[in-house]
């Protein structure tokens, strides 16, 4: 009995090792495990045997058909992931082909700079405000100290509506009417981007339309030097944590001291080059703080309230940081140049 | 205003400074320095000649052999001048000169005959064309008789001279003068400005016996001033002044113009000459213009006067256009003998009028319009009444004859230490202060930490404590006030919802795979009526338009951002870039009145517009090109970022194709439009098939709910349900959607469609559309029964509203 049952293990795991897939394999399994096979057939002869063999014989009996169906599983297994990687070889692909492209869009570069300025404001606890486009001259000018006859308006030739309406020349009529809004008695810290309109032909540096940002913080104390502390913050944001600011006594009707700001170029780190015509200087913004007529027109008491304002030239800024020669190319639209500007 | 560095020494010391250090000083304290040139830097080996003998070139009609003797030699030198002549004092470069542009002079052979250098005409040396005197304007500058030959023509000409251009703010209007510039100079470099010597001889003659001055209205003319200066020989100025006219940009014309106008840029204070004799009543009527009244000015335009200009008559008819230009009936002119010399203050807005309205600018104009210094008025006249003694030859009749109502007090403004530094942020002491108001030359008291200014009548921009604080600042140096940041209470910065809206719905279309543009808010008066959204239509609003455009194509707010759109995918597709898709987010320019009076309603407008092709895998033969479908579903995904459901129906829209073309609506009103453009329109832009969407975004962005309310998420199985129907090939499947979800109830929870079909096996003109019925109950499962239920009542509804059948 003994001899035989090792001979069936034998036998079988022979044939085990012989099957060559899986339905041989099948066969196998049915031909020694199933109801008619050899080992069945020796369970079943069990009782014949002295019942001194019938454990030890048993015992051997069910090893062998274990270790049958474990010779069964392991092939089995071989099989199948032979069959599985035969299969996945039949799947491969050529990688090298082509992706399915995914149309991607993107923002218009001023939309960048605007949301970039929005962002760095933001975080100083800046307020956005918007304005209308179609301005009162009362806004646009008288609000911010620039009453009918004042020469400054020589140096904006601007496109009327009316004899009292126009295309805003700048966005500094937002300052005038957020101060109105805050009742003359809360502080404010705002932005305005918008659109703003000159009456300039078109050309590299010309643009009838363009886009400036307006800053205003109103508040008991404000000091030139804050003035100061905020836009170098800003600028070093803007343009690198190693820039400089210097300041330049300049005029704007509705700041007093009014200046300009320039930023050391980043093209030759301040040396000197030909895009800041060898100053080592860029103009990036003008500034001052209020005027005491603006904050007084629009019903702050000077006495009590003081400010600063500064607003700066979209384009100009787009044009410094990414070298952009034209102006014009921000309104033609060209694919092949808005396709270049992708937000970082 | 140019700024001749020569001149200026005259009256403030600029030795020791370079001047491109004294640019960089200037511009950093308030004026800025647009430019620094020098007149000529390279004119060397340039002597005065004397022409000796001149005499045809023999072998050249036009050509001149002239033997020119600089003092140590005589050369033979070819002149092609017209005007040279013998005994002339004229330029002449000798071999080895360099001339302005890198001009070399050599030795050369000109038609046979050896010339030994070159005869300089005043250009060739450097100067600007405009401002060469007129008489040397077509050949060669020739010197006075008395100067020395052999004297280097670049110290005569002033040819080392540096001239700085100043661009002046409105408010600097002090620094339109040669003493303004000084005063300015000696405050950055502390030192002293020297005043001109304004004293002068007279005859025993009396002016007040000559002439007699009239003021009609003291407010627009509070000072005039006539003197007289008789016997003037009308000739050239002396060639020092004349170097500093041109060094100026003005031209010089003869000793008395030049005088005038001389003495205007040293003061910043406009004289006028007219000729005594021409003013043939001997008497001088200030008044204002009548209008029609008529003048001929110096420019020889005849001038309708519109009546509100200042004019100075001769007591009948205008001789001059105050502050502005004088007449042709009173011109000094070659045999002028008597002089009459105005020095006058008008009043700035007047004269800015007048300048205005006959578009008439001039240095006089420039001067008054900003305001002059009232107390100078009385020194330029006498300055200019000693040069003419000096440099016309005229004798200076005894006293002026004035009318004179002239304020010339000097403004005090109070300032006191704290304030200024509270201000700045700086700590600036009381000694700093009081010494930057002696560099200012501003007079003050001070008592301690109070100081009372008072403020230079040159200064006419300083009235208030803030432009004290200015002047304090900016010699003080800006770059000494440190960095701080603002103290005030700290705010949150918080884009508002709408912000984020924009924001996110502008990401939404980048994503979809739009690119943003911007295009101009002016447009043509043809595309305001173009491609307008029935949601616009319907509310009756015109343009608006420009009083004075510059261009028909600039001349219109737009009423839609469409044409704009489609005008930029024209100019892309003419450049080959033929698959666009952009959007724009934007204002458009509503009003409710034709003839505009009051501003219009401006709203935000979210637009977009595509061509070509949408999606294209080449080696896997996929290809879609932008359709209807492409369009209304970026509308939709719109929609759908602001928690909104847009109802789409087929519609007529000008500009669009009449089959495939929706109004987008929103609770029952209209909101935009999405649609192919009309063949038509394609065509005119050369574009293909285009597609666009317009929504009045403000509207829907109003809409918006900022927080929506909870909804449970389902733990109930759902259910779903097949719906095929065969109906019209007109009908329109969304209608059928709306009568399913309607005739479902409340269990319905989505209704989809996912097969739409008509060919073959189906009959001709009807087309089959197949449903998807979503039910679900959040709170329960539902039940065989009333599933059924709601399904027999839409079949029921569709048979009854579409004339469907079910398809079998």
């Amino acid at each position: 009995m003994r001899e035989k049952l090792e001979a069936l293990q034998a036998e079988a795991i022979e044939k085990v090792q012989q099957a060559d897939n899986l339905q041989s394999l099948q066969d196998v399994r049915v031909a020694y495990l199933g109801k008619k096979g050899p080992i069945t057939e020796v369970l079943r002869g069990m009782g014949k045997l002295s019942p001194e063999e019938r454990p030890v014989i048993g015992e051997l009996a069910n090893k062998v058909r274990e270790a049958i169906a474990t010779a069964l599983d392991n092939k089995k297994n071989l099989l199948e992931e032979a069959a599985l990687n035969e299969q996945l070889q039949k799947e491969a692909i050529d990688v090298t082909l082509p992706g399915r492209p995914v149309k991607a869009g993107g923002p218009h570069l001023l939309t960048s700079i605007i949301e970039e300025v929005e962002d760095l404001f933001l975080g100083m606890g800046f307020e956005i405000k918007e304005g209308p486009e179609v301005e009162t001259d009362y806004f646009n000018f008288e609000a911010l100290n620039l009453p009918q006859d004042h020469p400054a308006r020589d140096m904006q030739d601007s496109f009327y509506v009316t004899d009292h309406l126009l295309l805003r020349t700048q966005t500094s009529p937002v300052q005038a009417r957020t101060m109105r809004e805050y009742d003359g008695n809360k502080a404010i810290k705002m932005i305005c981007p918008g659109i703003v309109y000159r009456r300039d032909t078109d050309d590299a540096t010309h643009s009838h339309q363009f886009t400036q940002i307006e800053g205003l913080l109103v508040d008991k104390n404000v000091r030139m030097s804050d003035l100061k502390g905020v836009l170098l913050e800003f600028s070093r944001k803007l343009f690198g944590a190693d820039r400089e600011i210097r300041l330049r006594p300049s005029f704007f009707p509705f700041t007093e001291p009014s200046v300009e700001v320039d930023v050391t170029c980043k093209v030759c780190d301040g040396k000197g080059c030909n895009v800041c015509k060898h100053t080592g200087w860029i103009e990036i913004l003008g500034a001052g703080m209020v005027h005491s007529n603006v904050l007084r027109m629009s019903g702050y008491d000077p006495e009590e309230y003081s400010g600063f304002a500064f607003g700066m030239g979209v384009e100009r800024i787009a044009m410094l940081k990414y070298g952009v020669d034209d102006i014009r190319h921000f309104y033609t639209n060209d694919v092949r140049f808005l396709s270049q500007y992708h937000k970082a | 205003m140019y700024v001749s560095l020569n001149w200026l020494k005259q009256y403030v010391d600029i030795d020791n400074i370079t001047p491109e250090e004294l640019a960089e000083r200037i511009t950093r304290s308030g004026i800025e320095v647009e430019s620094i040139e020098r007149v000529a830097p390279e004119s060397t080996n340039v002597v005065v000649g004397y022409v000796e003998s001149c005499e045809q070139h023999p072998n050249a009609d036009k050509l001149n052999l002239c033997q020119i003797n600089v003092g140590t030699e005589t050369y033979q030198i070819i002149c092609g001048a017209p005007n040279i002549t013998q005994g002339q004092k004229i330029a002449a470069a000798l071999p080895g000169a360099r001339l302005p542009g890198g001009v070399k002079i050599k030795k050369a052979k000109l038609r046979g005959v050896e010339s030994h250098g070159m005869v300089c005409s005043l250009q060739e040396l450097g100067i600007d064309e405009k401002f060469v005197p007129k008489e040397f304007a077509e050949g060669i500058f020739v010197f006075p008789e008395d100067t020395e030959i052999g004297t280097p023509v670049a110290e005569l000409l002033n040819l080392d001279d540096v001239i700085l251009e100043l661009g002046l703010t409105p408010n600097r209007a002090d620094a339109m003068s040669m003493l303004g510039v000084a005063y300015e100079v000696a405050a950055i470099l502390n030192k002293e400005v020297k005043q001109p010597e304004e004293t002068y001889q007279t005859s025993d003659n009396k002016a007040t016996d000559l002439v007699s001055v009239k003021v009609e209205d003291a407010e627009l003319n509070p000072y005039y001033g006539a003197f007289v200066i008789e016997d003037v020989t009308i000739a050239p100025s002396p060639l020092w002044m004349r170097n500093y006219l041109m060094a100026a940009g003005i031209r010089p014309i003869n000793n008395v113009v030049d005088i005038t106008n001389y003495v205007l840029l040293v003061y910043g204070q406009p004289l006028h000459a007219f000729d005594y004799d021409k003013v043939a009543t001997k008497e001088i009527v200030v008044r204002s213009a009548k209008e029609g009244e008529k003048i001929q000015t110096l420019d020889d335009q005849e001038r309708t006067l519109k009546g509100d200009e200042i004019v100075i008559t001769n007591g009948n008819e205008p001789i001059a256009l105050a502050g502005v230009m004088g007449g042709a009936n009173s011109e000094v002119s070659d045999d002028t003998k008597n002089v009459l010399l105005e020095a006058a203050f008008f009043d700035a807005r007047a004269i800015r009028r007048s300048s205005k309205h006959h578009n008439l600018r001039s240095e006089a104009s420039a001067r008054y319009e900003k305001g002059i210094d009232p107390n100078r008025v009385q020194r330029a006249g006498a300055y200019a009444a000693r040069l003419l003694a000096a440099y016309a030859g005229g004798k200076v009749a005894q006293g002026v004859v004035a009318f004179d109502e002239l304020n010339r007090e000097e403004k005090q403004v109070k300032i006191d230490t704290a304030s200024v530094n509270n201000r700045l942020g700086t700590t600036i002491s009381d000694e700093e202060i009081a010494s930057i108001l002696t560099k200012l030359q501003f007079g003050f008291e001070q008592d301690n930490s109070q100081f009372t200014v008072s403020v230079p009548t040159r200064r006419g921009d300083i009235s208030l404590f803030e432009d004290m604080l200015e002047e304090i600042a900016r010699i003080y140096g800006y770059d000494n006030i440190p960095y701080t940041l603002p103290e005030g209470e700290a705010f949150a910065g918080k884009l508002t919802t709408k912000q984020h809206l924009k924001r996110q719905l502008k990401q939404y279309l980048q994503g979809a795979g739009l690119m943003e543009t911007i295009t101009y808010s002016l447009t043509s008066k043809v595309r305001t009526e173009m491609l307008v959204s029935p949601d616009v239509l319907e509310q009756e609003v015109f343009p608006v338009k420009l009083k004075m455009p510059m261009s028909e194509e600039h001349s219109h707010l737009r009423l839609s951002i469409i044409p704009e759109l489609v005008d930029t995918l024209s100019y892309n597709v003419a450049r080959n870039q033929e698959n666009l898709g952009y959007f724009e987010f934007g204002r458009v320019f509503l009003s409710k009145e034709e003839q505009i009076t009051e501003q219009p309603t401006e709203t935000a407008r979210l637009a977009g517009a595509l061509t070509g092709t949408w999606m294209e895998q080449p080696w896997q033969q996929e290809k879609k090109s932008v359709d209807f479908y492409v369009a209304k579903g970026i509308v939709e995904g719109i929609f759908a970022q602001l928690d909104l459901e847009p109802v789409f129906q087929q519609a007529q829209v000008d500009g669009y194709h009449p089959g495939r073309t929706a109004t987008v609506s929103l609770h029952g009103k209209v909101v935009g439009v999405v649609g192919q453009l009309h063949p038509t329109v394609q065509k005119a832009f050369d574009l293909k098939e285009t597609y666009v969407f317009d929504l009045d975004i403000a509207y829907l962005m109003d809409q918006y709910e900022e927080v929506p309310s909870f909804r449970t998420i389902p733990r109930h199985p759902s259910v779903t349900r097949d719906i095929a129907l065969v109906v019209d090939e007109a009908a329109h499947a969304g209608d059928i959607q709306r009568t399913i979800q309607e005739a479902g109830g409340a269990l319905v929870q989505q209704v989809q469609i996912f097969d739409v079909y008509q060919g073959e096996h189906m009959e001709a003109g009807k087309k089959s559309i197949a449903y998807t019925v979503l039910y679900q109950d959040p709170t329960r499962t539902l039940t065989d029964e009333e599933v059924e239920a709601s399904y027999n009542n839409i079949i029921e509804n569709v048979k009854a509203k579409h004339d469907a059948e079910l398809r079998s």
